[in-house]
């Protein structure tokens, strides 16, 4: 009797010792991200009223406060960075829906698609059509490069995860660094290690406009407009037609969606192909706004996306995109918001330091994302 | 099973598949250039260099996979035939046409403009330096060496073993030159090496033909001895097991401590660096291939033991630089990496294993944008780096960072440790905790097995091995620069541990000597320096088809291999009908569970 109630004394104290030592070092964590994030933008909000105030000189004497048209500046770079990451985004997002693992070399699927934008976009420039009839040649850059990623992203499941399709989770994930890593050495060899240059941008999409006091370049516009008609093109396939619903069933239970007559093969494809038209139309657009493509272009976004896909909630995907917004302007803003006032140099060379940071206090706060994530059962555990 | 006599029947869409597979193979290894970067490599001079032998394998693989066929229990097959040869010959040829088409497109269009392979050296190298070399050659080329695949599938078995290893040790003599040519100094044979090799380079003919047939006889004559050899090796239990790997360790260190001092400065360098990526490799071991986490932000504890000896060895450090001998920086090094181990291990402990793996790898990346970033340049110096880490003074001897053979030594000493450690925690209470949250995480914390603090256990043994080797790293460099801490790294120490064999000790000492040894890391050349950035393409192919083909790698762990195939073992017991339970089991069941 009296040994028993040691047994379970040693046992309870045991338990209330140990697994708390972590979750207290958490908890500390936890506070110390908070506390930096609330003295940072304090301090960004008191140098905003007056730089001359204490409280602004105390980290970073050096304090000048931001004029209306950099925050705007720095909102709109932010946003236009953001898309990208939320396009590609909704590839990660479709396929851990549907197969339930990360597909690492969806980033790739984006740079073959911004490569081959490239070579098209060159050779119409060399015969001059680029400039003569701009829209008619970005029509058929954006087609061929959509259709090569879908073409890439449809062989990449044929060849490297479909034979994979009931391993555990993580085989597949390290065959598709592998993929990651064939595709960036293989457009390498390719077409070589340099970085290649987009042809000019015509003078009325390259001039910078002024809407609603914000100046952004025609480019720009031109980028949140594909988005927006190829977001709804997404949601109108998925939420609307017959392929949509037998995606979100198959995402939902592969075997019962079988049992009703789903070819759970066939959207598998689908799925991809549909991620890799979007991370097509993603890549040119980031060609034609930053007009240089190399093989590395995709490692750095196809990561972050997967942040922003984690951030909306994976699965979910009006989530991803506004993940990826969310994303790019943390990313754009913060280093200036919170890290700036805080006495940090350099701060914009912490951008990817910070878009790490936010996928950590994403899965340290709220692991299913922002807008939920949209899962089936055997995919959460 | 009964055989049916051969008739000539041939499967044209199989042919058709598998030709044009290949010829898409070669079109893309030619596009890629490996033979143009692989030709200065030769293995038969004149006759033949690497980079025909890129080219060549490609028919030969496609030929002999093309005639092989599915022999299933109980039905009736013919003979191999002649069938077969012709199936292997038109795969083959078609496999060359693709290459015949190549040359004629190279010398009708240009379009170099976005493929920098479609280039008259491209051409040359096709048409074997002759100018004016009819194309369709090639269709010929192929069609030969697709017969020669297709035979190997038709002549019996210890024939087709004698003529792949005669093959392949010819290959594995050349590749091994410069590092044969750099031991003969030592054991004063250089007459054997002028004998054998060329002056500029690869065999000769005539020492590769008798070298080649020397083999291959050894091998039709030993009739696979060495094969059962290994196999009652692996089906050895217990103790006995436990006595020959302790022979065999032994035996591989003993050749370890001896050999260095019969080599030069090429190939002991070339050792240490095998061995800092061993080391490494043994880390990242203990995290994926013991407790089953997908670190893939490794590097981030090499960066740390690194950048740890560069801040206190360096006397002209530029923040704090109090100038410590290496060994005594070394107990800070365990201290700071055990610390960053945990700190890192803490939050990401608790997430899904894919989650995990993204998350480790943003820290990686954080640190290393860290040390690279103004904020931090005060103290770790920024993109310059820390400069002027001393060499490494034991008390009885001093190793400076050129000594390679110092260095070399240092290394297997370090690397004795890991395997001394991963080999006893293994069989601990901890690894087999390990081994357990791995098959099944939840079933293993049923069981009682505190998996958050055994998880954090192997994040921090990993960490403080891959700090040694950090350590090292900094004290042979003399120097630690934040790009020299990529994350590519992480995937080549994967890349490793997954050829090798997750899990298995010996399998981490293949993969390390094959990939880091032939093909180089990723900055440091190896035996085959050729091959530049296309290693990094190798890389990912073999990674992709290991998991395809062979998750458990090279030199399996008998237990990871059941984990991985657990359904075929499960097949395979319930056809021989040995497991009782499921015998009152209709297959539908079993399909149900699958």
């Amino acid at each position: 009797m009296k040994e028993e109630k040691t047994v379970t004394a040693v046992i309870e104290g045991k338990s209330k010792r140990r697994t708390p030592l972590v979750d207290r070092f958490l908890f500390v964590v936890k506070v110390f991200l908070i506390g930096l994030v609330t003295i940072g933008f304090l301090a960004f909000v008191a140098q905003q009223i007056s730089p001359d105030n204490w409280f602004a000189r105390w980290r970073n004497p050096g304090a000048t406060g931001l004029s209306a048209d950099q925050i705007k500046g720095l909102v709109i770079s932010g946003l236009s960075q953001g898309v990208f990451y939320g396009l590609i985004a909704l590839g990660y997002s479709m396929v851990y829906g549907v197969l339930g693992f990360i597909n690492f070399a969806h980033g790739e699927v984006f740079m073959v698609s911004a490569y081959t934008g490239y070579i098209a976009a060159n050779k119409f420039s060399a015969n001059g059509m680029w400039e003569s009839n701009f829209a008619l040649c970005l029509l058929i850059v954006l087609l061929l490069a959509v259709m090569v990623s879908t073409v890439t992203a449809v062989l990449t499941e044929r060849i490297a995860y479909r034979p994979l399709r009931n391993s555990p989770r993580l085989i597949p994930l390290i065959t598709s660094i592998g993929v990651s890593f064939v595709l960036q050495n293989a457009v390498l060899g390719i077409f070589g290690p340099g970085t290649q240059g987009y042809p000019q941008l015509p003078e009325w999409l390259a001039k910078q406009r002024s809407i609603l006091t914000f100046e952004i370049s025609g480019i720009k516009i031109l980028v949140f407009l594909v988005t927006i008609v190829s977001m709804t093109g997404l949601w109108y396939l998925v939420e609307r037609t017959k392929t949509g619903k037998a995606m979100r069933a198959v995402a939902e239970d592969k075997e019962i969606a079988s049992l009703m007559g789903i070819n759970v093969n066939r959207i598998i494809v689908t799925t991809f192909a549909v991620g890799g038209a979007m991370a097509g139309v993603a890549g040119v657009m980031f060609g034609l706004l930053f007009r240089a493509v190399n093989p590395m272009t995709g490692f750095l976004p196809g990561i972050k996306a997967f942040t922003a896909a984690v951030v909306g909630g994976i699965g979910n995907l009006g989530g991803a995109m506004s993940g990826g917004l969310a994303l790019g302007s943390a990313e754009s803003i913060a280093p200036q918001l919170i890290l700036e006032p805080l006495g940090v140099p350099g701060v914009t060379q912490l951008k990817d330091a910070v878009a790490f940071t936010v996928l950590v206090m994403v899965l340290l706060f709220k692991p299913s994302g922002l807008f939920g994530e949209r899962l089936s059962a055997e995919d959460r555990a | 099973m009964t055989t049916l006599p051969s008739t000539l029947i041939l499967d044209w869409k199989r042919i058709f598949k598998w030709g044009s597979i290949c010829a898409a193979a070669l079109l893309f290894v030619s596009l890629v250039g490996m033979p143009i970067k692989l030709d200065p490599k030769s293995i038969i001079s004149p006759l033949l260099s690497l980079g025909y032998v890129s080219l060549f394998w490609l028919p030969l693989i496609f030929g002999y996979v093309a005639s092989s066929r599915v022999v299933l229990e109980g039905v009736e097959t013919s003979k191999p035939g002649l069938s077969d040869l012709l199936t292997g010959v038109l795969t083959g040829a078609i496999g060359g046409a693709g290459l015949t088409l190549l040359m004629l497109g190279i010398e009708n269009f240009d379009i170099r403009d976005p493929l920098i392979n479609w280039s008259p050296q491209l051409l040359e190298v096709l048409a074997f330096g002759a100018r004016d070399l009819n194309s369709a050659v090639w269709i010929g080329i192929g069609g030969a060496l697709g017969l020669v695949g297709a035979a190997l599938n038709v002549i019996p078995e210890s024939l087709r073993r004698g003529v792949s290893y005669g093959f392949f040790t010819v290959l594995a003599v050349a590749i091994f030159e410069p590092a044969l040519d750099d031991m003969s100094e030592g054991f004063r044979l250089e007459w054997l090496v002028e004998l054998i090799f060329q002056k500029r380079g690869g065999l000769k003919l005539w020492p590769a033909i008798i070298l080649a047939s020397l083999i291959g006889l050894i091998s039709v004559v030993s009739k696979g001895k060495v094969k059962k050899a290994v196999a009652q090796y692996r089906k050895q239990e217990g103790s006995q097991k436990k006595q020959t790997s302790v022979v065999l360790f032994g035996i591989v260190a003993a050749l370890g401590v001896v050999l260095p001092i019969f080599m030069g400065t090429y190939v002991n360098s070339l050792l240490a660096n095998v061995g800092i990526f061993l080391l490494l490799a043994l880390g990242l071991n203990i995290v994926v291939g013991l407790a089953g986490i997908l670190d893939l932000g490794y590097v981030a504890f090499f960066a740390v033991g690194a950048y740890t000896t560069a801040v206190l060895t360096s006397e002209i450090s530029p923040f704090f630089a109090p100038g410590l001998t290496w060994v005594l920086s070394l107990v800070f090094v365990v201290l700071l990496a055990a610390l960053t181990g945990l700190i890192i291990g803490a939050p990401v402990i608790r997430m899904r294993g894919d989650y995990l793996a993204i998350v480790t790898l943003g820290f990686g990346e954080i640190i290393r944008l860290l040390f690279l970033s103004d904020f931090l340049k005060p103290y770790f110096g920024g993109a310059q780096g820390i400069l002027g880490i001393p060499g490494i003074d034991l008390g009885f001897v001093y190793i400076s960072g050129t000594d390679t053979r110092g260095i070399f030594y240092l290394v297997l000493f370090f690397c004795g440790l890991a395997v001394y450690v991963s080999w006893r925690l293994q069989a601990s209470r901890l690894g087999r905790s390990w081994m357990a949250i791995r098959e099944d995480e939840q079933v293993a914390e049923a069981m009682g097995i505190n998996t958050v603090n055994s998880k954090l256990m192997a994040f921090v043994v990993g960490a403080v091995l891959a700090s040694f080797a950090g350590a090292i790293m900094a004290a042979r460099v003399g120097s630690v620069f934040p790009n020299s801490f990529m994350i590519l790294i992480s995937i080549v120490i994967l890349v490793v541990v997954i050829v090798g064999g997750m899990g298995s000790i010996p399998g981490v000492f293949v993969g390390a000597f094959v990939l880091i040894g032939i093909l180089g890391g990723p900055k440091q050349p190896g035996l085959l320096q050729e091959f530049g950035s296309l290693k990094l393409l190798v890389y990912g192919m073999l990674l992709v088809y290991m998991m395809l083909q062979r998750p458990e790698g090279l030199v399996p762990s008998a237990r990871r291999t059941q984990e991985l195939h657990q359904e075929e073992f499960l097949q395979d017991s319930w056809l021989k009908g040995t497991d009782d339970e499921d015998e009152e089991q209709p297959i539908e069941g079993e399909e149900a569970q699958i």
